[in-house]
């Protein structure tokens, strides 16, 4: 936050994900500290997968159902459930000054088409016309508008009647960072007074796993915590989260209580060499570091356990080991855009609480922490790209 | 002097540099004379076979070669325009561009070919699934860069040494309108005193092509393709898919001008605001396009009389031109018979994430040269929608400020109003 900068609350939180819904479910989830995932419907790669939902509750329109898909469907609810949490749900006056960033990837793909082009075109006598009737008489016409990746943002104004600005950052764990950083100096510049900022990942997506295994990034047949894994690599996770970021004086004006503060949200981008990953996250911290009390200080690490990212930022953490860690990629799997502002979220859980979930790491990184939790600094080391801090404290 | 204070106190941002490709070639000298002559850069798709499909045409950029796919493709165009606007601008050093990258990019996918060529190397001789994909995909570490979402972006952010974490931007066919947008804000904040803001697309594929086909977005006239882009004509049928990329260097006026910097022009205000009506298509009233362009002109100061001239949207679709239509005849009331607006569209096709930086810098080069391009192809006007296009020639005239609009798929619209440096 720039100096003269307008103080920013987070005041509503909508969350989703394999642990549930809401912050009661993911605080009980996360201090039980065991951990599950999905070792079968995609074996050998792990995922976690979205805990039941019931769309109804927050897309009452089949139609408008119809009209998404998954992640769409994911999101959508969640920034439902943020809205609520925010009290500003249905309130026109409110949502239609409302800006909002989404952090978005794109398109699940048909896979049944996807199959029978694969399978039909290299026996095709005429490929290039097998691959163009195929997709003009197999492809649903609405399904262009389930890829496109700012068709979420569209989908959220659609059904919640968020109608200032709306744009969608994409870029893999990137777009989340940015999608929080920008909208935090819009406030704090006076340029917006509230925004919704968030994301939405389906991870149950072949095509998904693929793009990652190109690199070899996914985990595979057996679980294991984000820290104890060898040589690394992350489950993909189905998860939706989004904030309702707000100036304070606007928060104030219109009685909404904060959850918590966003103190600060930075960002980098190196290109990847030994160290830089280490390098970027020292040169963050140095931008915050003045202001976190190590004491009643924590760390919500959204390491993606693919390496060597994960090794370098656990060498940062290790480095600052005054501060206790606590990797949620654990818990949640790996949803890329959104992971950030889902972090952010449940580090406004965890303040809300007063205090630290439970350690759930055998390599020793993760510590017990006891005493009260006023302030959380949550990373953010993209799995290929991008670096990010936010530091999230206690209001009032 | 001047002021370098916009009349609400923050920092007026001006355009030091400009670069653009599109169908009608490579840089803005021969983009402006080609634009200026009324010349169209559509013609008949020969990147692929277009057996069966309803639509045949594009303004595909083909002078770059066969590319491998959109990413590769839309890197590219965006290279070149980045490289014209900073060599204009001559701002930093070479590699090393002293602010951040805002750039408007077509959502990147894995393509046909490469689907393909992983399914040859599974091995599978029969029903091909993505549990045999998975078999392969080892073999491809390649396809993991090039088909992230934050690639393009990356790879310029490297070769051009922007700083900070390069931005990745979607609003649909406003994503280049909401590039410049989030360049101007970020001077306005101070966070920096130069942006680097490009839009582009090269996304002419097949499947790209028949996703629009099957929601009936596109003009079908596929035997005269230069004829096909008919904005604001009675018998317009849709729009042409094109390619393309704008760039834009901009700059506080303040290190503008210590550097010594020429003034390109001025983005003056930005506006925008969303439409909740549906995923394709327009609210009715036109409400929101009416807001988002009296928003810009708000955030710029000035007032709807004091716009000279429109560089529309101007798809020529039926929808669009009528809603554009009215909205800009709400806004500017009786005078909008008299105010220029003018199409680059039906010359450049849609160039779709590309869109917005494109015409706002075609909006530059209309200030600069005192000039409006045309409207082509406007034959047989439509009398629903009676507007002064600059019918098929360009012409000469004192213009001052100008509005910039892109209106996109769910809900997205922007305008950018655009001056000449102040006296």
């Amino acid at each position: 936050m720039a100096d003269g900068a307008r103080e920013a609350w987070i005041t509503g939180i909508g969350i989703v994900s394999c642990l549930g819904e809401g912050a009661d479910a993911h605080w009980l989830k996360l201090s039980e500290a065991k951990p599950s995932a999905d070792t079968t419907t995609f074996a050998p790669y792990i995922v976690h997968p979205l805990a039941p939902i019931n769309f109804d509750l927050q897309i009452p329109k089949k139609g408008d159902q119809r009209q998404m898909e998954n992640w769409q469907r994911i999101g959508t609810y969640a920034a439902g459930l943020a809205l609520d949490s925010a009290g500003v749900k249905g309130k026109t006056e409110v949502l239609s000054h409302m800006d909002m960033i989404v952090a978005a990837g794109g398109g699940e793909r048909d896979l049944s088409v996807d199959s029978t082009i694969l399978s039909g075109m290299p026996r095709a006598a005429n490929p290039a016309g097998f691959l163009n009737e195929r997709l003009m008489s197999d492809l649903r016409p609405t399904l262009f508008l389930a890829q496109l990746s700012n068709l979420l943002a569209g989908n959220i104004s659609i059904v919640h009647g968020v109608t200032s600005s709306s744009r969608t950052f994409m870029g893999e764990e990137s777009a989340g960072l940015d999608a929080v950083r920008i909208a935090l100096s819009r406030i704090g510049a006076g340029q917006s007074d509230i925004a919704l900022v968030g994301g939405a990942h389906n991870g149950e997506r072949p095509d998904l796993i693929m793009l990652y295994e190109f690199a070899g990034l996914m985990l595979k047949d057996k679980f294991a915590p984000v820290w104890e894994r060898v040589p690394g690599g992350f489950a993909l996770g189905s998860l939706g989260a989004f904030l309702v970021i707000e100036a304070r004086e606007h928060a104030e004006a219109r009685g909404a209580k904060a959850l918590a503060r966003l103190a600060s949200v930075v960002s980098d981008r190196r290109r990847r060499q030994p160290g830089n990953v280490t390098a970027s996250l020292e040169g963050l911290w140095d931008k915050v570091k003045d202001r976190v009390d190590g004491k009643r200080a924590a760390v919500i690490s959204g390491a993606t356990g693919a390496n060597p990212a994960t090794a370098e930022e656990r060498a940062f953490l290790a480095a600052h080991g005054e501060l206790a860690v606590r990797a949620t990629g654990t818990y949640l799997g790996h949803g890329l855009e959104p992971q950030f502002p889902m972090n952010l979220a449940l580090a406004t859980v965890a303040l809300q609480h007063g205090s630290l979930f439970p350690p759930c790491d055998s390599t020793g990184l993760e510590k017990p922490m006891s005493g009260p939790l006023a302030q959380v600094v949550v990373t953010g080391v993209g799995h290929w790209r991008g670096e990010g801090l936010a530091l999230v404290e206690k209001a009032g | 002097m001047a002021p370098t204070k916009d009349k609400m106190g923050r920092p007026i941002v001006v355009v030091t540099g400009v670069g653009v490709v599109t169908s009608l070639g490579a840089g803005k000298a021969d983009n402006w004379a080609k634009l200026t002559s009324g010349v169209s850069g559509i013609h008949a798709i020969t990147r692929f076979p277009t057996d069966g499909l309803k639509t045949r045409i594009a303004g595909s950029v083909d002078f770059l070669g066969q590319p491998d796919c959109t990413a590769a493709l839309s890197e590219q165009l965006a290279d070149l325009a980045a490289e014209e606007a900073i060599a204009q601008s001559g701002i930093g050093k070479a590699g090393d561009f002293p602010g951040p990258l805002f750039l408007a990019v077509p959502p990147i996918e894995m393509e046909w070919p490469h689907r393909l060529a992983v399914g040859a190397r599974s091995g599978s001789n029969d029903t091909v699934t993505y549990s045999d994909l998975l078999r392969a995909s080892d073999q491809f570490p390649a396809y993991h860069d090039r088909f992230l979402f934050g690639s393009v972006a990356d790879h310029i952010a490297e070769r051009f040494g922007t700083r900070g974490s390069p931005i990745s931007l979607s609003t649909a066919c406003a994503s280049g309108a909401s590039a410049i947008q989030l360049g101007v804000e970020a001077i306005r904040r101070g966070d920096t005193d130069a942006a680097l803001c490009i839009g582009t697309d090269g996304s002419v594929n097949p499947e790209a092509v028949i996703r629009f086909s099957l929601l009936s977005a596109l003009s079908t006239s596929n035997d005269n393709p230069q004829k096909a882009a008919r904005p604001f004509s009675k018998n317009r049928d849709g729009f042409v898919m094109a390619e393309g990329a704008g760039a834009l260097v901009l700059e506080s006026y303040d290190a503008a001008r210590a550097r010594g910097a020429t003034i390109l022009g001025v983005v003056e205000g930005c506006g925008e605001k969303t439409d909740a009506f549906h995923r394709t298509r327009s609210s009715p009233d036109g409400k929101p396009i009416i807001a988002c362009i009296r928003n810009a002109l708000e955030d710029a100061g000035l007032t709807p009389d004091d716009i000279d001239y429109v560089n529309a949207h101007g798809t020529s679709t039926p929808e669009n031109d009528k809603m554009e239509y009215l909205g800009c005849s709400t806004v500017f009331g009786e005078r909008i018979s008299k105010l220029p607006i003018s199409s680059n569209k039906s010359m450049i096709g849609h160039t779709l994430s590309a869109a917005g930086a494109i015409e706002a810098v075609f909006t530059v080069l209309t200030l600069q040269n005192q000039r409006m391009p045309p409207t082509v192809n406007y034959d047989v006007p439509d009398p629903a929608i009676p507007l002064d296009v600059v019918p098929n020639t360009a012409r000469d005239a004192t213009l001052k400020h100008a509005i910039s609009n892109s209106f996109g798929f769910g809900g997205q619209n922007v305008s950018l109003v655009v001056g000449v440096e102040p006296a």
